[in-house]
């Protein structure tokens, strides 16, 4: 009679079976049961569906959360591992870690803004200053500049690590506690974005740890092949400026000092060399990796104008400072790359695109200045694994 | 190491809510199938239910699949991509140029021991940088 024996069996068990009865899609059927079955549950999506949506969008948000704890964990024990490897130090140094993990830094009252950029750049020196003394604490029998500064990077992204998941389980708490779907909504929402952050730092985290170049060093390495052959002098702080004879036109080519990891303080350092020379300068250029738009090219070049620096603005105000005072044109060359290349090793196109980037800087010293000019060069970012 | 941190997690159970609608789903959509199997069976006039059956429960089934599927999906593991960071010495004086794996304390412009070939030059590293092997996905627009 049936096509398929386990259809058979279970018509066979069923009493009064609709199909027997040739019932089949009336009232009393299977179909009716299943209908009604629907029914109840249209009704408990009607009600219940928000609920349920927010306990997918949970649900979402507890994956990413889990795999933000062990990006997390790992990166916290890179940290220790890599104190322990260079610094030996004589105690555990684990507690001492988890502390500088949660430390915060408490950005100047803004409600009278004037004079605010001074006492933010006071605060963030202070603050750089501090995590550098705990790291030579931490590592009391390294002695090497470029080692300290690596080790404070690896801190620095182990601490970002650390921050980004304490907020995300912060909000994922508090919507489950309170189930309310636009709290977890736009948890959801932005965690794409969070994770890329953090897989970024994930990956910064052996870069610093083994000194290598990072995405955010091209504009360094550009500037290093620059200068590479004359004479480098330090400029204030933590700023190297070389003399380059560069088209008939005399470059000053400036970098932060490498290659230990380390940004210098590129709006003290221009400052200086512009008052150096009485602010006669034609041109100030600074190159520097940009955060390229999805379909755009890694290692594209791009050029504008404007002062090419991130951070939280101190150094750009500086620059914009004295580039009114004297009346200097500033150009800007940047380098695409996607925010997880900025803070993880070098990608091939990225190095290759610093040789592109100095014809760029070539054409435009030739035709925006004349012979005899003096002009700067910057290569903003971070030096680690960047000699000069 | 993920996967130890997952395992005490406190909040990596399926929320029994879910689980029990998706239970009451799938069974229904497991009846509405052998519904319209068995009304298949009966001949041509019953063509229409075994149809509107099918459909019922093969959208709920397929529905109930992807929630048990994204619920019971565990934290998947770091995909931190194996890239090899590569060292690129050269020898400024012959032009030899060398490829090998990056070592600790390697930095770009670093000055090495002497070249082989030229004993009198020191071969310095010219860049230090990750290949990519795998092709990042483009969109034709």
């Amino acid at each position: 009679m049936t096509l398929i024996p386990i259809i058979d069996a279970i018509t066979q068990l069923a009493p009064n079976n609709p199909i027997h009865t040739g019932q089949f899609g009336g009232d009393g059927g299977w179909t009716s049961y299943i209908g009604l079955f629907y029914m109840v549950f249209m009704f408990v999506i009607l009600f219940y569906g928000q609920r349920f949506q927010s306990y997918m969008m949970i649900r979402n948000v507890e994956d990413s959360l889990h795999k933000l704890r062990g990006i997390k964990e790992e990166g916290r024990k890179n940290a220790i591992e890599t104190l322990k490897e260079i610094g030996k130090p004589s105690v555990d140094i684990t507690p001492r870690v988890d502390r500088c993990l949660d430390y915060f830094t408490i950005s100047p009252q803004s409600m009278d803004p004037a004079g605010i950029v001074a006492k933010l750049d006071h605060i963030l020196e202070v603050r750089d200053q501090r995590l550098l003394d705990d790291v030579k604490l931490m590592a009391p029998q390294c002695n090497d500049d470029v080692q300290l500064h690596n080790m404070e990077n690896t801190l620095e992204a182990a601490m970002a690590l650390n921050y980004l998941y304490k907020v995300v389980r912060h909000y994922y708490i508090q919507g489950k506690k309170t189930m309310s779907l636009y709290i977890i909504m736009q948890l959801q929402m932005v965690l794409p974005m969070v994770m890329k952050e953090a897989e970024a730092f994930s990956a910064a985290l052996t870069a610093f740890s083994f000194g290598q170049p990072i995405g955010d060093s091209v504009g360094p390495l550009i500037a290093s092949k620059m200068m590479r052959g004359y004479e480098v002098r330090k400029v204030y702080k933590d700023c190297v400026v070389a003399t380059v004879p560069f088209e008939g036109r005399t470059a000053l080519v400036m970098k932060a000092e490498g290659s230990g990891g380390n940004c210098g303080k590129p709006g003290d350092a221009i400052e200086t060399v512009i008052e150096e020379n009485q602010g006669k300068i034609a041109m100030l250029i600074m190159i520097d990796a940009g955060l390229k738009l999805e379909g755009e090219a890694v290692g594209e070049i791009a050029e504008g104008v404007g002062s090419a620096i991130g951070g939280p603005g101190v150094d750009a105000f500086k620059i914009e400072e004295m580039l009114v005072k004297y009346k200097i044109p500033i150009n800007a060359i940047i380098i695409k790359e996607d925010i997880g290349d900025a803070v993880a090793p070098m990608r091939k196109e990225i190095h290759d695109a610093a040789d592109k980037a100095i014809e760029r800087v070539r054409e435009l010293v030739l035709e925006r200045t004349k012979e005899g000019d003096t002009l700067i060069v910057f290569g903003v970012g971070n030096s680690i694994g960047i000699g000069q | 190491m993920t996967q130890n941190t997952q395992q005490q997690s406190p909040v990596n159970k399926i929320s029994s809510y879910i689980t029990l609608i998706v239970a009451i789903v799938m069974g229904l959509a497991i009846i509405a199938l052998f519904s319209a199997a068995y009304a298949y069976t009966l001949g041509s006039e019953y063509l229409i239910q075994a149809g509107f059956l099918i459909i019922i429960g093969a959208f709920a089934l397929g529905i109930s699949v992807v929630v048990l599927y994204q619920t019971r999906r565990n934290a998947t593991a770091i995909k931190n991509e194996e890239t090899k960071v590569m060292t690129i010495i050269e020898c400024k004086n012959c032009g030899t140029k060398i490829t090998r794996d990056f070592q600790r304390g390697d930095y770009v412009f670093k000055e090495l021991g002497a070249c082989e070939k030229c004993p009198e030059q020191k071969q310095i590293i010219t860049g230090v940088y990750k290949e990519i092997k795998t092709k990042e996905k483009t969109y034709a627009v």
